[in-house]
């Protein structure tokens, strides 16, 4: 039985304490936000925030994470009262299908937690990680621009 | 560590805001007629094989125009321009100039190079090798960019230390062919010890940072990580072949061996572009000296250690970690190295281990590669410290290592700018 | 962004040229009809096909409107799209309509979610049949109210008489049923008074997406739902030669190993124990396998393989002598899904249902009937969303795997999860192809003669009723093959599609080798043929233009009739200020131009680049696009298949192709799979639609591939003076091609 506490509660689970974490979110938790894209470490779309940092939660193991603070993009807000973050990707429409976008949402999280104000080439290259097949990559870097309060754009439309 | 990120960042817009190209093909000022084609060819090759590209490349900038940094113990050097442009590059120098700054340390304007730039090595280098690399950069294109300025702790900026150093510590001694061996291993050595400079890395230094010459190739340090022994003190689990070597050198991973890390692995990218008989040569004369090493094979896991079900005491943790987060690659489906092959595991030093753990090695953008995610953010340093010191017991027979928190806080300490977590 | 180029009023022979082949009731003005009789005329878009209104739009007693479609959001933004074109027929904000998308049980059969057709197919329906439904609504309250019909006001759901008497659409349809036949024409609201078509509305589905609800099929949980891994050859032709399956159902939480000839499933109360117990298996496992064959010479052996020509143009021309000759070549390269593919699926009482990322429930339902020899009201597919597929992925084959599954274990729900490696491994690809051209110029620099001929495996390997598509079943104790494939006809096309030039050329002759049977699996990868077509004769266009010494936009003006092609063109140059680029060394501009399929949405794209000798690497600077999409529904959802198109068709374009060996498929993750990252992005990138209101909807998915392609290697050869034909034009390749 492990303790863990994710966006800010504790939960008691009952699993292998060599399961990913992302496993124990999705099942066990019930939280949809980080997803299986690789369950390799390659695609970041299972990134979550542990202790601050980001952390691929596809191979972290649950035995790693007793008394750390798991954060998801479920505990930065709801779709009735979304985070500033998650506002400025739903108005800059930063989303195709989507599957890669709450382990991005998390990704800059992470990097926004650690330096407010980031440059354009600090947020592309923190990014880098992150997968995106459809090609949302513009419009996700927009969305964080916009969290951060810059003007204008990187791509025009 | 903020000033890695500062010094990073400088580079990289550094490259994208001066560099500026100079149209036109007029030959440069210094070149006094076109080289031949089969001059240019060759100076390709060894310009490659003595990795100018690497050093003289800031990240995301236009190849040879300059501005990496390269952090030393005396502070940070730059890379210098060295396309054919007049005014920031090497577009004024004749092939003399070249010459001597390649193999004296000395620029056009009398000024001492700082030995980073390895010309201790590069001394050993024919005249014809170095005619043709010349041919070669100096038909490549312009590009106008200036470095910034070095960032070296005084008094170590002043040049004429570095004559003083040179007095010391710079003796060139041109290699011999050595007619009880092969052509081949021969050719090995002269790449090896000259313009492959691999004792820049792979070379214990002094502290005014001179290789140590009696000890050439018995491992030394760059840029953060270890350069293991390459000599009869190599600590490779399993002796390094010429045909594993080959492998590792022009495809970055060998299965025996594992993966090439680091400031390596630019260095197996390149060795992929040039002829497979120059590295052929390079691995036949490394493992003339490293296939002898009794060193690695003494370190190396025993079977019974392999095959046992029960974790050593102490390690309980390590081993739970190890399980979740590493087996499956590393154990049941072999996409990575099976780690009592590994040289990180047998190192003197756990810096490498600690390294590949916390940052991963990043995927190359637009090519098939070995990677490996980062896992700074699944453990914290405690848990990075207990899974270290598991797999060195559990898969070696080497004594553990000493301060592996030590090492684990300081590199920790440092964020690379493109997280691999 | 609102271009400054006011929209062309359409004539109506270009009107009706364009909608060769679907035929929709348009009217540019409000009360205008179509040409054709009444009693004759075939119904618009899908009601063809689904003709009863109330298939399409149902008001309940509570009043919830609810829409019904046959096609699914694949990211593409249709839900909301659809949503707004009912709302604005419906006059109802779009928050009051609730969609359902396809599910073989309730939604009208369009088929597959393909071809960029969902908008002419499915939004034509639905707003035909909501403008009758809101006439149905109208009249029956005029009736009610004994008023004429022009004095009543809709809004809202409701209808208000002159002089205040009102109704709900659902209390007026409580009395009538929608259940009529649909006619050929509509009175459909003036595009004038549009208040949301048109109109900017965020995408409906995203908020959930951005925090963590229920959106995909990879999040169906059901009660009791047990979790199960799929064990796949280590090559498409092999069978078991041993399984020892016992240790491995001791393993925790496993349920089952399901086996039915070779193939084999683990089955798991939680979904680590299905990996671990996968793990196991496929260590446990030995095959006998027939090797694949060499990836060398791919282009020598596509060439070689048996194959059907169509001559698919035939205009015969004059030249004596060909100007230019040029191949170009297309390796196998993947969709690579974000999510690996996903089903659920439940056996009980006798029925299946699959829940399924599917582009095509119906299709797939008629292929899991036979694969199961159920009858059809016995398999329910219903369509939950998966990542972005880009085509035929493993979507289906995971609904078969589910199904086998949940059969074997009668009851429980079965969640299948498809790992990277088998995705990346056993999805179909898109076809290697190559492209042959021949012109010849006359003395004013005019093309007056043009062939292409076209090697190409098949396009079109979908479920379509057939078990033989479907990777599992290929497997079974009694398997099932492989059918031969059909080529898809013209004017849509396979990999001929976008084989014809849009320009005008007096002679010219096109010519399709199909070849039916390749050594890798293949399929409908997003554009089909076009991205190799077009990447072939866009480039060759270039290579032409300089041979007749004519600005790369002049010389495909000279050779454009259509007058929405030339305006998108022109759009694209102005906004990329192509008269005004002054060349640096090192830096070069490309465009392209196509209309996808010589039928749907125009689009040109100019890039920017920088390239670095030594290293090859080119670097976008800026990539602009100009689109037109005829009537836009919502702009931003085309915007954001016009960044993504152009994004990923650079990845395709500078990074990807397919590596295999005797030993199986090589690209087998991101690793070995490698695509572009938020480092290769453009600087800058900026897309400009070409509003054509009243005009035929157009969808855009495919709009961008082939041109960003060739406009790529428009503007390396422009930088550089190399051009590069060979895809993908990898950094390698370019600093080969460079090398002095």
């Amino acid at each position: 039985m492990i303790t863990l506490n994710v966006n800010g509660r504790d939960y008691a689970i009952d699993a292998d304490p060599t399961t990913p974490l992302l496993y124990v979110l999705r099942d066990d938790l019930r939280l949809n936000g980080a997803k299986f894209g690789c369950g390799l470490g390659q695609c970041g779309a299972c990134t979550v925030i542990v202790d601050g940092e980001t952390a691929y939660s596809c191979i972290t193991p649950i035995a790693a994470l007793a008394g750390r603070r798991i954060r998801t993009v479920e505990g930065l807000g709801t779709v009735e009262r979304p985070s500033p973050l998650q506002q400025a990707f739903i108005d800059e429409q930063a989303a195709q299908c989507g599957y890669c976008i709450a382990g991005m949402i998390m990704r800059a999280q992470a990097l926004l937690d650690r330096n407010p104000q980031p440059t354009d080439e600090e947020i592309r290259t923190h990014m880098q990680a992150g997968l995106c097949r459809c090609g949302t990559h513009m419009r996700i870097l927009r969305a964080v621009r916009r969290a951060v309060g810059k003007p204008g754009s990187e791509a025009k439309a | 560590m903020k000033l890695r990120l500062l010094l990073a960042i400088i580079a990289a817009s550094f490259g994208a805001t001066t560099a500026w190209v100079v149209a036109g093909d007029a030959l440069p000022p210094g070149l006094s007629t076109r080289p031949d084609r089969a001059m240019i060819d060759s100076g390709r090759v060894l310009a490659t094989l003595g990795n100018c590209n690497v050093c003289h490349t800031a990240e995301g900038g236009a190849t040879f125009a300059g501005g990496r940094p390269l952090a030393t113990p005396f502070g940070t050097l730059y890379s210098t321009n060295i396309t054919p442009d007049p005014a920031t590059g090497i577009g004024r120098w004749s092939v003399e100039d070249f010459r001597r700054a390649m193999r004296e340390g000395v620029a056009p304007d009398g000024r001492q190079l700082y030995p980073a730039f390895p010309y201790d090595h590069f001394a050993r280098v024919d005249l014809r090798d170095i005619d043709a690399i010349y041919a070669y950069l100096m038909t490549r294109e312009t590009v106008r960019a200036s470095p910034p300025p070095n960032a070296l702790r005084p008094p170590f900026g002043t040049r004429p230390l570095i004559a003083a150093w040179k007095l010391m510590y710079f003796h060139p001694e041109p290699i011999v062919a050595d007619p009880s061996q092969s052509t081949e291993w021969n050719r090995g050595r002269y790449l090896v010890e000259g313009l492959a400079h691999c004792g820049a890395c792979h070379s214990p230094r002094n502290a005014m940072g001179a290789e140590q010459s009696n000890r050439g190739l018995a491992g030394g340090d760059s840029e953060g990580w270890h350069a293991p022994p390459l000599d009869e003190t190599s600590v490779a689990p399993n002796r390094w072949t010429a045909d594993s070597l080959v492998i590792y050198l022009r495809s970055g991973f060998d299965e025996q061996h594992g993966a090439s890390r680091g400031p390596m692995a630019p260095v197996t990218r390149n060795l992929a572009n040039v002829p497979e008989a120059d590295v052929r040569a390079i691995a036949i004369y490394i493992a003339s000296l490293a296939g002898r090493s009794t060193t690695g094979p003494a370190l190396a896991a025993t079977r019974e250690q392999l095959a046992a079900t029960d974790v050593a005491p102490g390690h309980a943790q390590g081993a739970l970690l190890y399980e979740g987060a590493c087996a499956s690659c590393h154990d049941r489906t072999l996409s990575g190295v099976q780690l009592e092959k590994s040289t990180a595991v047998t190192d003197v030093v756990p810096t490498n281990i600690i390294r590949v753990i916390t940052d991963g090695l990043s995927p190359i953008d637009g090519e098939p590669s070995r990677s490996m995610p980062g896992f700074r953010g699944t453990f914290t340093a405690e848990q990075t410290a207990a899974l270290v010191r598991y797999i060195r017991a559990r898969y070696s027979r080497a004594s553990p290592w000493p301060d592996v928190e030590v090492e684990v806080n300081k590199v920790r300490g440092e964020r690379p700018p493109r997280s691999a977590s | 962004m609102k271009n400054a180029i006011p929209p062309r009023q359409v004539s109506r022979r270009e009107f009706l040229g364009a909608c060769a082949g679907v035929v929709v009731g348009f009217s540019l003005s409000s009360r205008a009809w179509a040409q054709a009789p009444e009693a004759a005329a075939p119904l618009p878009g899908s009601l063809r096909q689904t003709p009863f209104i109330d298939s399409w739009i149902r008001i309940a007693p509570d009043g919830t409107i609810t829409v019904f479609t046959g096609k699914v959001e694949l990211g593409q933004g249709i839900k909301t799209a659809l949503i707004q074109v009912a709302a604005e027929e419906l006059v109802v904000p779009p928050a009051r309509i609730a969609l359902v998308t396809a599910d073989t049980a309730r939604t009208p059969n369009e088929g597959y979610t393909a071809g960029s057709q969902s908008m002419s197919n499915s939004a034509t329906a639905v707003m035909n049949a909501a403008a009758q439904a809101r006439e149905i609504i109208a009249d029956l309250a005029a009736t009610k109210f004994g008023v004429a019909v022009e004095s009543l006001k809709l809004g809202d759901g409701n209808v208000r008489a002159a002089d205040g008497r009102s109704a709900t659409y659902a209390e007026l349809v409580a009395e009538q049923s929608l259940h009529v036949t649909a006619k050929p024409t509509s009175r459909l609201r003036d595009p004038k008074t549009r208040s949301v078509i048109g109109k900017p509305l965020q995408r409906v589905d995203i908020p959930a997406k951005v925090t963590g609800g229920v959106a995909y099929v990879h999040d169906l949980r059901l009660p009791g739902m047990l979790h199960a891994r799929v064990l796949r050859p280590p090559t498409y032709r092999a069978s078991v030669r041993s399984l020892a399956a016992a240790g491995v159902e001791k393993m925790p939480g496993v349920v089952k190993v399901v086996r039915n000839g070779s193939f084999i499933a683990v089955v798991a109360e939680r979904e680590y124990q299905s990996v671990r117990a996968l793990e196991e298996l496929t260590r446990v496992t030995t095959w006998d396998t027939q090797p694949l064959g060499s990836a060398a010479d791919l282009y020598g052996q596509l060439v070689s393989l048996p194959h059907d020509d169509y001559v698919i143009r035939d205009t015969p021309g004059g030249a004596s002598a060909w100007t230019l000759e040029a191949s170009y070549r297309r390796p196998y390269q993947m969709h690579g899904a974000i999510g690996p593919s996903c089903a659920v699926a439940q056996f009980q009482d006798g029925s299946v249902t699959v829940w399924t990322h599917s582009q095509g429930v119906y299709p797939l339902r008629g292929a899991l009937v036979e694969m199961l020899r159920m009858p059809p009201e016995r398999v329910r597919c219903i369509h939950m969303e998966g990542s972005g597929c880009y085509g035929h992925n493993g979507a289906d084959d995971a609904a078969a795997d589910a199904a086998l599954i949940a059969v074997a274990l009668p009851g429980r729900p079965v969640r299948v999860q498809w790992t990277r490696e088998q995705e990346h491994a056993f999805e179909p690809y898109g076809s290697a192809m190559l492209g042959t051209v021949r012109a010849a110029l006359n003395a004013q620099g005019s093309i007056t003669d043009w062939q292409y001929e076209v090697w190409s495996g098949t396009h079109a390997a979908r479920p379509g009723g057939s078990a033989g598509n479907l990777l599992p079943a290929w497997y079974l104790q009694e398997p099932f093959t492989l059918p031969v494939p059909q080529p898809i006809p013209q004017p849509e096309g396979g990999g001929d599609r976008n084989a014809i030039p849009l320009y005008s050329i007096p002679g010219l002759r096109v010519v399709h080798h199909f070849v039916p049977q390749m050594p890798l699996r293949v399929s409908a990868l997003r554009s089909l043929g076009a991205y190799a077509n077009v990447f072939a004769i866009e480039s060759f266009m270039d290579e032409l233009a300089l041979k007749a010494n004519a600005d790369p936009v002049a010389f495909r003006m000279r050779h454009l009739r259509d007058g929405r092609a030339q305006d998108v063109l022109r759009l694209a140059a102005d906004q990329f200020r192509w008269e005004q680029y002054t060349p640096r060394a090192g830096r070069g501009r490309g465009i392209a131009f196509a209309r996808y399929k010589n039928l749907g949405a125009y689009a040109a794209v100019a890039l920017e680049v920088k390239v670095d000798r030594e290293s090859g690497r080119i670097e976008v600077l800026r990539a602009v696009c100009a689109v037109d999409a005829g009537d836009a529904v919502n702009l931003d959802g085309i915007r954001n298949q016009m960044e993504g198109g152009i994004i990923q068709s650079l990845s395709w374009t500078m990074y990807e192709s397919v590596t295999y060996g005797p030993e199986g498929i090589t690209s087998r993750d991101w690793n070995s799979y490698p695509i572009l990252r938020f480092a290769g992005l453009p600087r800058t990138l900026e897309v400009h639609v070409l509003e054509r209101p009243g005009t035929p909807f157009l969808g855009t998915g495919e709009a961008a591939q082939g041109p960003t392609a060739a406009a790529l290697a428009n503007a390396l050869a422009h930088a550089t003076g190399a051009r590069i034909r060979e895809l993908p034009i990898t950094h390698q390749r370019v600093a080969a091609a460079l090398a002095d």
